[in-house]
């Protein structure tokens, strides 16, 4: 069974179709990279994997557990599925300690020292455990996506969903979280990611996603896109990013 | 001008014989106090309640939550002050049969209460609803992604922030909130300013009588105005910059 099994999604704004029949899969401990131009559908098509964008057509599954289905907690799938995003969303009332452990007291009903403990834990591994009780407005941007992962982390994920890790990050601090990333995927961790960063993709990735105008244009293994992408907007659109 | 000043006045005996000026000065003032203070609590928690409900995605909710905001905000408050005294209480027997039965002072404190945590409560609700709507879209869909409720979301990662960001708003609705509590004196609540002008109106020094309701109007804006800077001070977010910029 895949961790993350996409069949047939459509989804619309009105009369606008923002994803067209996407299918695609995501195995346990496979990473799978997403690209595209923007306004392609990517991070939508990420968001609906657990349930925090709708849509009107297919399904999704999530180890087992259907997405589409409104009697799915999806409160729970969600807290099972960690997510990082473009602009970080720290909360940025709460230091990065409480910033790890909100989810996991009042979603997983761990003790507060248990979560504390855990949080720091994952804060140890993206080298930041001494900044814990600073102010995510404190941090730098890199410094804050790494506390984001590290929030992700600390509710022990079954998979993690990147939308644009790396987008708003200063080029100088985009390198800190990647190595994060990288790491994670070594570890052997389910990963799927909305990016750019085709060095992160040709370092990690097992396969990558094309998408154009709301659809899936290109699936294939990595090695197969880097060499010879089929579609020509795939072809366009890598001889933009690679070359500049 | 020519006007000989006579601060004196405060301490001369009302005319029943049983108090001071000064004491129906320190009186009205209690009461403006006392229908203030009922009335911010009325408004706050239902101003957040509602202001919150209009950020829902429940549209009847939403919907809701308009029709209370248009229906107190376009109202004039004098009017509504009439409508909760004279009108309302015609409509529910049990109320106007309290109304009749009990001291007018109560049945007037009741009715103003009522009117200016309703009339505040639509603007705090206002302010509320945009404080929420300011905050980055992302962070209702972060705490989402983390498995917390709805209401979790609003509670632990929404409101905090919302609730920062709306303090200096909130500040002047607190002092319009005092200084329109001065309208209660149409109903004959004896609060400050009728105290003010019942007091120059027996004594013909409306001059002391209404420098004393000034100072002591602007003294009790000032005080609210400096508790909730403090207040915005302690729960000034290290790093926070207002706005964001994104």
């Amino acid at each position: 069974m895949a961790m993350i099994e996409i069949r047939d999604v459509s989804k619309w704004y009105g009369a606008f179709q923002v994803l067209k029949d996407c299918t695609t899969k995501v195995e346990k401990g496979e990473v799978v990279v997403v690209c595209g131009p923007s306004g392609s559908g990517k991070s939508t098509l990420i968001k609906t994997v657990n349930g925090l964008e709708a849509f009107q057509k297919g399904e999704i599954l999530v180890n087992g557990i259907p997405v589409h289905d409104p009697r799915t907690n999806l409160s729970k799938l969600r807290a099972g599925v960690g997510m990082v995003f473009q602009h970080f969303e720290l909360f940025p009332h709460l230091t990065v300690r409480q910033n790890l452990a909100l989810a996991q007291v009042k979603v997983l009903k761990r003790a507060k020292d248990e979560a504390d403990a855990r949080g720091v834990r994952y804060l140890e591994r993206v080298g930041l455990a001494a900044h814990a009780d600073k102010f995510p407005g404190q941090l730098s941007g890199g410094q804050q996506q790494r506390v984001a992962i590290a929030r992700a982390l600390s509710m022990d994920p079954i998979c993690m969903l990147f939308d644009e890790p790396t987008s708003a990050l200063d080029p100088e601090m985009i390198n800190e979280v990647l190595d994060v990333m990288v790491e994670l995927a070594k570890e052997g961790m389910t990963m799927m990611v909305v990016t750019h960063e085709m060095g992160f993709a040709r370092k990690v990735a097992h396969r990558v996603i094309f998408m154009d105008h709301g659809q899936i244009v290109e699936d294939a293994a990595k090695d197969d896109f880097f060499g010879t992408p089929r579609s020509d907007r795939a072809q366009q659109f890598l001889a933009k990013i690679l070359h500049h | 001008m020519n006007y000989n000043w006579n601060w004196g006045v405060f301490f001369q005996q009302t005319p029943d014989g049983d108090a001071f000026y000064w004491e129906w000065i320190v009186s009205g003032l209690l009461w403006t106090l006392a229908v203030s203070a009922a009335a911010w609590l009325i408004a706050l928690v239902l101003g957040s309640v509602i202001g919150v409900i209009r950020t829902t995605e429940r549209t009847w909710l939403v919907r809701l939550g308009n029709a209370w905001v248009e229906l107190f905000r376009n109202i004039p408050l004098l009017v509504q002050m009439f409508l909760w005294y004279f009108v309302i209480p015609e409509f529910i027997p049990p109320l106007k049969g309290w109304m009749t039965s009990t001291e007018p002072i109560y049945a007037q404190f009741l009715a103003a209460v009522l009117c200016l945590g309703l009339f505040t409560s639509a603007r705090i609700a206002e302010q509320v609803r945009a404080g929420i709507q300011s905050l980055p879209r992302g962070q209702r869909m972060a705490g989402r992604a983390l498995g917390l409720s709805e209401v979790q979301v609003y509670r632990h990662v929404l409101l905090p922030m919302a609730f920062r960001i709306v303090i200096p708003p909130l500040t002047s609705e607190t002092m319009n909130l005092i200084k329109n509590s001065s309208i209660a004196l149409t109903i004959g609540l004896m609060e400050l300013t009728f105290r003010s002008r019942e007091m120059g109106e027996y004594t013909f020094n409306f001059f002391e009588a209404f420098s004393a309701a000034t100072i002591i109007y602007i003294a009790i804006a000032m005080t609210a105005n400096r508790v909730m800077a403090w207040v915005e001070r302690r729960a000034a977010v290290p790093g926070y910059i207002a706005g964001g910029g994104r």
